[in-house]
């Protein structure tokens, strides 16, 4: 397993940086304070090419492999979590479902649209009622001619309100039944189709997250991902290569929190020397340092398992699991070790802090992920 | 040993949770999300004697023990951390500060009025060079005959923009080291005294935290509390009170997030059963309130120590230290029960989180703490 930083991955991060100096640093209080979505930044991030990492070039994508994936939403993420959220979520919910489970003309539609980040897309499935409960979801839709009426709402979902293009799970079948859901893309605009309420949040306060509701809304046949009963199938699969994304979102935000930590730590002085020098701080920082190591490997070897074409439940779920709980971890350390300031909004930790939580409840909180690994083991996987 | 409380100790704690309940609850969200200090809540608390719990009635204060005080601290705190950190200040670095150490005069004049709350303290010992070394004292008060001379800046202090009555540590004596510093009664308005602009902090945002300038104050030498170059002692006794009042508050925290988090337990279902009936989450459960007992029993030793005038430097520094880590595992897995609903603001728990971070900081760090623990076992 080669996980050296190549020739391409090298030019793309140093692209990001630039970019996110220019473009992302001046404004991430602000946004974070107004929860300002910033959606023509993610038109931008679209013409350079991550907001379809993944999605072949024939489709408007970049054609890159999880490897890339995971460096560029990390990248991202060092500056700030919550437009790597968004960057994630767009990619690995609505476009991959696309991608994965589209025919050809569902994909020449809509995934030159998202790859480009000219539409940005939503991914729904959690309700109010259900959260790691997926399989339990209310809204429905019912057949009626060539047309399935959507009635339900779906809730905390990023870009609920300003997504052109959702892929919407909705009950096709009876509660309780593994093929009971069925994946469909629904477009802002078709009647019936509303934007809720949207969330104030901890953190990720730039990424929006929204209800979106469904009132009599009629989706044609035609905009189904594969066919009826295949959803919730699909969704899982979805969600293994989500698991990756997160994971590597929480380790971005690791990062960015532990190298404030470090400079700080070898600026500060206090009882005449630097704090970094004093074993309590410097064995924070190996602790923390050793966790964010251990966290890519897994994120890594989660990316190179998929190449190889193997199952990525277990190692997806693992890598997800631990690289978010390192990152409130590190960013709770990240904190302390600033002290006081640590604690103000004029310095980057406090919101490292605040974002890293979203990382252990979104798109499986840590206890499904632990439920996911513990059954791939009595099944011998 | 009786782990019972008193019949007077229990009416105290049930008047802090209704107050809490009926006056701090009501708009907590919002007055956090707008850094709004409670002004209205703070005023009733002073009525209610809230802010001067432990001093004595002579002085206008209640004459309670601090293990009444401690009871009332975890009520307020449960509700709204931001009241319970201007409650804490006043009663335990304030009031108690000038109570041990101010002599007569000071007390008739300034007593008084902080125990009633109607003004508030604050205590002014941090220093953008000088956090957890607190001996590098830079603001200084030469003596210059009949007053001191009070120039520098004092950073991160609780009630800054609020109080009127502040407790300055200050360098008298630079060639003295820590034996040179005094503590000083300065008061608002006093010319040449500023304040800075309010923080923008990422919890206890109710609280008003402020830089302090201080440019040629003259400090009347009645204002300086106790003998010439008592300071530091004088920082470090009020602190090792202030210690149990935080370790209160962090308990306080914990406990509302527990509380919030166990009735969430009993309402929320997934996978057709009660979430509180899923070993994870009633494991999660069972494990915050064992830590929660064991802060709240570190916590009471310590006050218990405290009232029966035996040393609590120890025990307090344990109390503390335990307390406010507790409380960040507590409410960060309270946040966790509520899944999705944990990230919002509209169920409280995230702002727990967030303000129980802070009592890992201020009043000492959890590493001062480790500093203070093994150097006490340490010693010969």
């Amino acid at each position: 397993m080669n996980i050296d930083i190549s020739e391409t991955q090298a030019l793309i991060i140093q692209s990001i940086r630039d970019f996110a100096e220019k473009k992302i640093r001046p404004h991430i209080m602000e946004w974070d304070e107004a929860q300002f979505f910033p959606i023509d930044l993610f038109r931008e991030m679209g013409q350079m090419g991550w907001m379809g990492v993944l999605i072949p070039e024939q489709y408007g994508g970049s054609g890159l492999n999880y490897h890339d994936y995971i460096r560029i939403i990390e990248e991202i993420g060092k500056v700030d979590g919550s437009i790597g959220l968004s960057v994630a979520a767009h990619n690995s919910l609505c476009t991959n479902h696309i991608y994965l489970f589209g025919n050809e003309e569902q994909r020449q539609m809509y995934l030159p649209k998202l790859a480009s980040g000219a539409w940005i897309g939503a991914w729904g499935l959690t309700e109010h009622n259900t959260g790691s409960d997926a399989g339990g979801m209310s809204t429905t839709a019912v057949a009626d001619g060539d047309y399935f009426v959507l009635n339900g709402a779906k809730n905390f979902i990023t870009h609920g309100i300003s997504a052109q293009v959702a892929v919407v799970l909705a009950r096709t079948g009876e509660k309780g039944d593994k093929r009971n859901a069925t994946a469909f893309i629904v477009e802002r605009g078709t009647p019936g189709f509303n934007a809720g309420k949207k969330e104030n949040k901890l953190g990720m306060r730039a990424s929006e997250t929204a209800e979106m509701v469904f009132d009599n809304c009629r989706v044609h046949k035609n905009q189904i991902l594969g066919k009826v009963g295949d959803g919730f199938v699909q969704s899982l699969k979805v969600l293994d290569g989500g698991r990756i994304s997160i994971g590597a979102l929480a380790l971005g935000i690791s990062k960015g929190a532990f190298e404030a930590s470090l400079k700080y730590a070898q600026e500060r002085v206090q009882f005449g020397k630097k704090i970094v020098h004093f074993q309590a701080i410097g064995f924070k920082l190996a602790d923390m340092a050793t966790e964010i190591e251990a966290s890519e490997l897994l994120l890594h070897k989660a990316a190179h398992d998929y190449h190889q074409g193997k199952r990525i439940t277990k190692i997806g779920a693992m890598a997800k699991m631990y690289a978010s709980e390192v990152g409130v971890k590190v960013s709770t350390e990240a904190i302390q070790i600033h002290g006081g300031y640590g604690y103000t909004k004029d310095f980057p930790v406090e919101k490292f802090y605040r974002d890293s939580k979203l990382n252990t409840i979104g798109e499986g909180t840590t206890e499904i992920q632990k439920l996911v690994i513990s059954r791939q083991l009595v099944d011998g996987k | 040993m009786d782990f019972n409380l008193t019949e007077e100790q229990l009416m105290i704690q049930q008047a802090a949770r209704d107050f809490a309940n009926a006056e701090l609850l009501p708009g907590v969200i919002e007055r956090d999300e707008k850094e709004q200090f409670p002004h209205e809540q703070i005023k009733k608390m002073g009525e209610l004697g809230f802010l001067g719990m432990m001093v004595d009635p002579k002085y206008g204060g209640g004459g309670m023990d601090t293990i009444s005080y401690v009871l009332a601290m975890e009520e307020i705190s449960k509700v709204d951390a931001s009241a319970s950190v201007v409650m804490s200040v006043n009663n335990s670095l304030v009031c108690w500060g000038l109570e041990k150490f101010g002599n007569e005069e000071q007390k008739q004049k300034y007593l008084t009025v902080l125990a009633t709350g109607e003004k508030l303290g604050a205590f002014c010992l941090s220093e953008p060079e000088a956090g957890s070394d607190a001996t590098s004292q830079r603001t200084t008060a030469f003596d210059k005959g009949d007053y001191y001379l009070l120039n520098g800046t004092k950073n991160w202090i609780t009630n800054g923009g609020n109080a009127d009555v502040y407790l300055v540590i200050a360098q008298t004596y630079p060639e003295k080291g820590h034996h040179g510093i005094n503590a000083f009664i300065v008061e608002k308005g006093m010319p040449g005294f500023d304040i800075g602009p309010k923080e923008h902090k990422m919890g206890i945002r109710g609280s008003d935290t402020h830089s302090l300038m201080f440019n040629d104050v003259k400090v009347p030498k009645e204002n300086r509390i106790g003998e010439d170059g008592f300071g530091f002692k004088f920082a470090m006794k009020t602190l090792a009170g202030g210690r149990i009042g935080i370790a209160s508050q962090a308990l306080g925290i914990a406990s509302g997030a527990y509380e919030r988090a166990l009735q969430y337990s009993k309402e929320r279902k997934a996978f057709g059963k009660l979430i509180s009936q899923h070993q994870a989450i009633a494991f999660k459960l069972a494990d915050m309130k064992t830590n929660i007992d064991a802060a709240r029993h570190l916590i009471m030793k310590a006050a218990w120590d405290k009232d029966m005038h035996q040393d609590y430097n120890l025990s307090g520094a344990m109390a503390k230290y335990f307390a406010a880590e507790m409380a960040m595992k507590v409410t960060t897995e309270a946040v966790q029960v509520h899944g999705g609903y944990g990230y919002v603001k509209e169920y409280h728990v995230e702002r727990m989180m967030r303000d129980a971070k802070i009592t890992q900081i201020y009043e000492g760090t959890s590493e001062i703490q480790q500093i203070v623990i093994s150097r006490t076992i340490l010693a010969d």
